[in-house]
């Protein structure tokens, strides 16, 4: 049962629609403008470098082998006089760029944080093995952690954040200087999000579909992604059996007088053949891996969204609380007993409170209704803020995600045509040697 | 351009008997002589006769046109397989192809003959070209049963190539010089039902073929002893031979398994982008895009298996079973001149049996009897005598008939690897080109698309593209 309260102190936002198109376009262009100039990108180079295996006792003190990878940075107006100088550099392990992020998701709660690339390989192949310490896992793990930089240095928000600054600039101190922000303790619960999920009544509309959005895209994403890596294993297969023909015709070569020749060098073209698909693979690699980040963005937006669904809660029980004690007063004074209330029963049963009591309770109740208005507007600003930047952010984010996705599908037709040019060559080739036969 | 040869082999003669048949040219032109050596296989009824015997001079006075390349404008018989039809009785279900011949041939009453024949019929003409001629290469037939997998007899496939096959072998009879000319081809290709039939029960009976088999057994047991050096040479190359083209067809049936296991799962990746494609606004025709393109590519895939199994592997599979028939030819020629040792061994026997002192168990035996002891060796040596007259004469029929089948197989040998080059040449000439037109397709099929995202209007000019 809900009480009706004044149009003014309750502002429970439903899905209005905030801006008009114009204004939503203006304040696109303005993001891009200040992407231009706040972007640290362009004040800095980053990269990350090579890779480097380190050995080193864990929480439990027990012998561990990880991997730490190099940032360098350089500042973009460094050249003078055709010098080149050093970059600057550091080494951070796997679980530092984790807390990074983690400091982040937190801090700026309305911003789709860009993703890590795989802790471990999940979905593989069976030439890719599963293992952390292969090199071309690594190197494909070094070209997303230098990706993941890349995105944080470019969004406008996060190029700015100072933990940031000093996690690519300053080796020590950083990790005690990210745990003294506390921001540990200002992470939502898991368990507070989930029921913010579940009892919430009016979450704007577009962020409802957003969260099923992203449902969908993990989902189509993620069998994609399986199925692309079993054809790839399929593929890998059918070039590598032809590789047999190179041995077969080789050894046959040696019996033949006439034919030896031309099967000789077919031979040779099958072998090379056979070869071409690791570099093929490897390619693709990199596009299934282009599509892994937007399957890890899914993540990012699901938080956003949890984090609008928490704030609208909270107004939602704001509001419901000023109403409830609006309503108590209102009961106080007109002596009405509208609700159930222990209070009303029992003075039904023991006998009316006195006047000084009633009183008293009023001022507190009154008390209790300003604390509370006060309370819901924060709230309600809150709640405005929230969604007027996450949506900003997400609008950049659905471009962003646009543009890159077409490229990586143009980039995987560009693979496709490499393929089939490849396997054209090979294959009159070896048609020129049959005819010599 | 046909040169008519007249290929004169008569082992009483002492006419040298070329040692490559299909090449060689006599030089007979003059016209006086051709009128002699009439077209007439009325003579040519030596596959009547006793297997044992060496392929009598009649049957080879062939005046059967040599060419030395199968060219098509010079060929006077034309033979297709097709039609398969089932025929159900109350014993059995089987399957009929229809033979249909066109022909120029004299021999040939008709021009035209169209009968249909089961897959036994072909089986029953290549054991009598086989026993006719020993020592020639005859092409193989499409195996009893598909030796591998759960094929049915009777599943549209297995039907097809066995169709393919059995046309190949008639046609590979038909431009053979001497098999093309064998009267059982005639009848196989002109006879009505019936009449093979009757055909058939003629000839050898079982017991004279059962005969030639245990000698045959007997003398691969013993082994022959002086096999000639180019026949050696030719075994080895036949065992290596084998051996590889037995790892073809495995390597080749192995990457069809292999393309049909991608074809399928290709078959699952496009729609993935179909399904994405539901999501989307912005990307949803680019998506689309890249599922019609993998569906195109399946398409193309799906006829380029096609194409290997139609034509490469049906060739190598060809060739391994010309592996085993060499290996039986060789075999058959080794039994040949094994008989022919072991006869002149016996000869020899027999010699020093006569020659030597009259044995003692003899004398003793003979006396037992009551004979004469003079007598009885006298008996005793023209009795010998005889024998060694007759064993003579034996061995010099099976000397002939071993050189007769050395030079069969000498000429045919060379004849066959000219053939397995050109059929094998072509089978991969072919297959590389598919595969070229293969990629070419999918080539075309990528461009198109990024040729249609190139063109739209790029709004990501406008843009800054900053990550």
């Amino acid at each position: 049962m809900m009480a009706d309260s004044g149009p003014e102190e309750i502002a429970v936002i439903g899905n209005t629609d905030l801006t008009s198109a114009e204004l939503e376009n203006n304040i696109k262009n303005t993001m891009v403008e200040i992407e231009k100039w706040t972007s640290l990108l362009r004040k800095m180079e980053i990269s990350v470098g090579e890779a480097e295996k380190r050995t080193g006792k864990n929480t439990v003190n027990m012998q561990e082998i990880y991997t730490v990878y190099l940032i360098e940075t350089r500042p973009v107006d460094a050249v003078t006089e055709g010098i080149i100088p050093a970059p600057d550099s550091l080494w951070r392990r796997y679980s530092e760029f984790e807390l990074l992020r983690n400091y982040l998701l937190v801090t700026y709660p309305f911003v789709v944080v860009a993703p890590l690339p795989e802790k471990r390989a999940e979905i593989v192949w069976h030439k890719l093995s599963a293992d952390n310490m292969d090199p071309d896992f690594v190197e494909r793990r070094r070209v997303g952690l230098e990706n993941f930089l890349l995105r944080l240095a470019s969004h406008p928000v996060l190029c700015n954040d100072k933990i940031f600054y000093i996690f690519l600039t300053e080796e020590k101190g950083w990790k005690e200087m990210v745990y003294e922000t506390g921001f540990q303790a200002k992470a939502d619960s898991r368990l507070k999000a989930m029921n913010a999920a579940f009892r919430v009544k009016n979450p704007d509309k577009r962020f409802t579909e957003l969260k099923h959005y992203s449902d969908e895209l993990q989902t189509v994403v993620s069998q994609l992604l399986r199925v692309r890596a079993r054809v790839a294993d399929r593929l890998y297969g059918v070039y590598k059996v032809h590789g047999n023909y190179g041995r077969v015709f080789s050894e046959w070569s040696a019996i033949e007088k006439e034919m030896g020749d031309g099967l000789q060098s077919a031979g040779h073209h099958m072998d090379a053949y056979a070869a071409s698909v690791d570099d093929i693979l490897e390619e693709e690699e990199h596009y299934a891996d282009q599509l892994k980040e937007y399957l890890f963005y899914t993540e990012a937006l699901r938080a956003v969204c949890r984090k609008h669904e928490l704030t609208q809660f909270e107004l939602e029980m704001a509001a419901q609380d000023l109403a409830s004690k609006k309503q108590q007063k209102e009961e106080l004074v007109t002596g009405t007993v509208r609700t159930f209330s222990l209070k009303g029963m029992t003075s039904k049963l023991f006998g009316q409170e006195t006047a000084e009591q009633r009183e008293a309770k009023l001022q507190v109740l009154e008390q209790q209704i300003e604390e509370g208005e006060e309370a819901v507007k924060e709230k309600n600003t809150e709640s405005d803020e929230f969604v007027k930047t996450a949506w900003l952010d997400i609008e950049h984010f659905k471009d962003q995600k646009d543009r890159d996705l077409k490229e990586a599908l143009i980039s995987y037709a560009i693979m496709q045509i490499s393929r089939c040019k490849k396997g054209i060559q090979m294959w009159t080739n070896a048609k020129e040697c049959f005819n010599k036969m | 351009m046909s040169r008519t040869i007249d290929a004169v082999v008569s082992p009483t003669q002492t006419n040298t008997i070329p040692a490559d048949i299909s090449g060689q040219m006599l030089d007979l032109d003059e016209d006086d002589d051709l009128e002699v050596f009439s077209k007439d296989l009325t003579l040519a009824d030596g596959n009547m006769f006793n297997a044992s015997m060496p392929t009598s001079p009649g049957s080879m006075v062939n005046q059967c046109k040599f060419e030395e390349d199968e060219e098509s404008d010079s060929k006077d018989i034309f033979i297709t397989v097709d039609n398969p039809e089932s025929h159900v009785t109350a014993i059995e279900t089987f399957i009929t192809y229809r033979v249909l011949t066109k022909t120029t041939r004299s021999e040939f009453d008709n021009s035209e003959y169209e009968v249909r024949r089961r897959y036994q019929d072909f089986l029953w003409l290549k054991g009598k070209l086989e026993d006719a001629h020993s020592t020639l290469i005859v092409h193989p037939l499409p195996e009893k049963f598909v030796v591998k997998g759960m094929v049915e007899r009777f599943n549209g496939d297995f039907i097809e190539t066995r169709r393919k096959a059995l046309h190949k072998f008639l046609n590979r009879v038909a431009d053979h010089p001497i098999l093309s000319c064998s009267e059982d081809f005639k009848v196989f290709l002109s006879a009505q039902a019936w009449e093979l039939t009757t055909y058939k029960k003629q000839g050898p009976g079982f017991l004279s073929r059962m005969g030639e088999t245990v000698r045959a057994v007997a003398n691969s047991v013993r082994g022959v002893k002086n096999r000639p050096e180019e026949f050696t040479a030719i075994q080895e190359y036949v065992e290596d031979f084998s051996n590889k083209i037995g790892s073809l067809d495995k390597v080749t049936q192995r990457i069809v398994k292999e393309q049909k296991e991608y074809l399928e799962e290709l078959k699952e990746y496009g729609p993935t982008y179909t399904l994405w494609s539901g999501s989307e606004e912005e990307l949803a025709e680019q998506l689309k895009g890249v599922a019609g393109c993998i569906e195109r590519c399946c398409k193309e895939t799906e006829e380029q298996v096609g194409h290997l199994s139609d034509t490469l592997v049906p060739v190598l599979h060809e060739y391994v079973l010309c592996a085993e028939t060499l290996k039986a030819v060789l075999r058959r020629r080794d039994n040949i001149q094994a008989e022919f040792e072991a006869k002149n061994e016996a000869l020899a026997t027999k010699k020093v049996d006569r020659d030597a002192e009259s044995s003692d168990l003899g004398f003793v035996w003979g006396s037992l009897l009551g004979k004469n002891p003079e007598e009885a060796r006298h008996q005793r040596q023209e009795r010998l005598d005889g024998e060694i007259e007759e064993l003579k004469e034996e061995i010099d029929k099976l000397e002939d008939r071993v050189e007769w089948a050395n030079n069969a197989l000498k000429g045919d040998w060379g004849r066959w690897q000219r053939s397995m080059r050109g059929d094998l040449k072509s089978a991969f000439l072919s297959t590389a080109e598919k595969n070229v037109d293969y990629y070419e397709k999918c080539l075309a099929v990528w461009e198109t698309f990024l040729l249609s995202q190139r063109t739209e209007p790029s709004e990501e000019t406008d843009r800054d593209n900053t990550p």
